[in-house]
């Protein structure tokens, strides 16, 4: 699939190139540290690339959501005023499905992604990189995926296997 | 009034799509001889009016032509959406002021001499571009729409809810979109051999991200700088947004930040959590792109109020992710019978396309609909076929034929039909 995809990509490159001339092009970018970078960059990979260092359990994560989680998400992740993020398993083929981490998001990278680069909602950023991991793992832990004391980190992250994972197509093919 | 030979066209009342343009000489004639006759003077004509100003603003009598349904999540003011107020514009280009939004953690108040896009990842040369830098490019303009993929999901409802066109499908609008094609900076970036997909990223609080594939990319994609001339409002991404034509709305990223190129998609939670559609077999499709043939009479249509028996316009939108809309189809008996609408003279791709239909109202209950066909043969299917199959609640994608009852007393409602 991607050895074809990458043949349609350097066609459709040459023709763009021909299109828009060496020559009409100003050449104003500017290089860009390896430092400037890592600053920028939060893009983390269903493969792990791109995770942080750090590292945190279900145990320690129960606090962290307590602090920042709680008023939004409710108590273990279910009945807040926002987004469900526990429970729902084998719901999805029924007349109400519900959409959690645990029932639903196909990769556990994603929700240290997101909680990483927006969570929690009033002051992203706020948190550590240890207590990412840990919230990671607390939500996981409510859902049943993880016990709560396995310790998460770039390397045990992406191969924690969500419950949903087999149930995605995709729809768009690249050729 | 002179003699129009424009017969039906189909049940119910539809005349011939050319029915306007016949009856038009008449009637601006007959317009001009009343002017003429005027003896007195309005108000208005007595004394000088305004004075120029440095920015303009609708008439005080248009102040109730605003954004509708305007909501966002509990606790929050900036993650939600506003709709564009579609039964209140005609034409295709939606004023800047009043395109829809949809934002995910507010709209983020950039300074553009801070704000830089830095290109990287997958590339020969990472490189940063500032906004002075970018507007030396040569840049390209075109009229597309843009279109949330979560749009017109009330359309769901068991029960057809009695809400304003806008309120159902006010999740599109159409500009003039201005920029620098992407194609042009990573050519400058060079793209290494392994990079299929590049991954937007926004500058807004919650850094929304999404995996956008390179040949899309390479196609069509721009940096929009302008929106409808000026630049672009910061509800639409200044200083800077990604813009897909056709493609779901939350892919063109705003308050672009950076562009990472990868391997393979980076399965944001916007892309699998989100604006990813579940079937009743419990299996969900990802990366559902473009966005399908889809029309909708904006006039008549719920909330605006019918007079008298009589000629009126039918008119709505038509737009479709595969390029040109091809044909609008109208029917004034339920769907029994179709006439071809006339296109406004615009018919642009992944732009929205004016459609109108005269119709010969007889003061009766009828159920009027419109069907688009696009250019690659694609037609805008009925709400049954588009529900087959999904799950409940499953709502991205909605492209089902609204129908609109007009009522014996001019009410409009809602309805499936």
């Amino acid at each position: 699939m991607f050895t074809r995809n990458a043949m349609a990509v350097s066609v459709l490159y040459l023709l763009t190139a021909q299109i828009v001339m060496a020559d009409d092009n100003p050449q104003l970018g500017e290089n860009v540290s390896q430092a400037d970078l890592v600053v920028v960059d939060y893009t983390i990979m269903p493969n792990g690339e791109g995770l942080p260092d750090g590292s945190g359990t279900a145990a320690e994560g129960a606090k962290v959501y307590q602090d920042n989680c709680l008023a939004c998400h409710g108590a273990g992740g279910k009945d807040g005023l926002n987004d469900v993020l526990v429970g729902g398993h084998g719901s999805l083929t029924t007349d109400r499905p519900q959409k959690t981490v645990g029932s639903y998001w196909p990769y556990a990278t994603t929700l240290f992604d997101y909680v990483h680069r927006a969570m929690p909602y009033q002051a992203p950023g706020s948190l550590s990189d240890d207590d990412v991991y840990a919230v990671t793992a607390y939500i996981l832990y409510l859902n049943d995926v993880v016990d709560e004391n396995e310790q998460l980190d770039a390397d045990t992250l992406p191969d924690v296997r969500m419950p949903n994972r087999d149930n995605f197509v995709w729809a768009y093919s690249p050729d | 009034m002179a003699d129009r030979d424009a017969g039906p066209a189909a049940g119910n009342g539809l005349l011939d799509r050319r029915f306007f343009l016949k009856a038009g000489a008449a009637s601006g004639a007959a317009l001009l001889s009343a002017q003429a006759c005027s003896a007195d003077r309005p108000p208005w004509m007595r004394v000088p009016g305004a004075p120029m100003s440095e920015s303009g603003a609708p008439s005080e009598h248009e102040a109730h032509l605003q954004r509708t349904a305007i909501g966002s999540q509990p606790g929050t003011t900036g993650a939600g959406a506003s709709r564009t107020p579609l039964e209140l514009l005609d034409g295709i280009i939606t004023p800047s002021r009043l395109h829809f939004e949809r934002h995910h953690s507010g709209i983020p108040a950039i300074d553009p001499e801070e704000h830089r896009l830095v290109i990287h990842g997958l590339v020969e040369r990472p490189l940063s571009f500032s906004l002075a830098a970018l507007s030396r490019y040569q840049t390209i303009s075109r009229i597309q729409f843009l279109e949330c993929s979560g749009n017109s999901g009330a359309s769901l409802s068991a029960e057809p809810v009695q809400r304003s066109c806008s309120q159902i499908h006010g999740l599109v609008s159409a500009s003039e979109w201005g920029g620098v094609p992407l194609s042009v900076l990573l050519q400058e970036t060079g793209i290494k051999p392994e990079g299929k997909w590049i991954v937007a990223a926004g500058a807004d609080a919650a850094m929304m991200s999404r995996s956008v594939p390179l040949d899309k990319v390479l196609d069509d994609a721009i940096i929009a700088l302008y929106q409808n001339g000026e630049r672009l409002r910061p509800a639409n991404g200044y200083p800077m947004r990604l813009f897909l034509p056709g493609w779901e709305g939350n892919m063109s990223v705003k308050w672009l930040r950076t562009i990472k190129v990868v391997d393979q998609p980076a399965m944001t939670k916007d892309e699998t959590s989100k604006y990813s559609d579940l079937q009743d077999d419990g299996v969900a499709k990802l990366f559902t792109f473009p966005m399908g043939v889809k029309s909708v009479i904006t006039s008549p249509s719920h909330g605006l109020q019918m007079g008298a028996s009589g000629i009126y316009q039918i008119s709505g939108i038509a737009w479709t992710g595969a390029g040109k809309i091809k044909r609008v189809e109208v029917s004034a008996d339920g769907g029994k019978s179709w006439a071809d609408a006339a296109l406004d003279e615009h018919v642009m791709s992944k732009c929205l396309t004016r459609f109108r239909s005269a119709w010969r109202w007889d003061g009766g209950p009828a159920v009027i609909l419109s069907r688009a066909t696009d250019e690659a043969g694609n037609i805008q299917p009925t709400r049954d076929v588009v529900l087959d199959g999904r799950a409940n609640g499953a709502f991205y994608h909605y492209n089902g034929i609204q129908a609109w009852q007009v009522r014996s007393n001019g009410e409009v409602n809602n309805v499936y039909a």
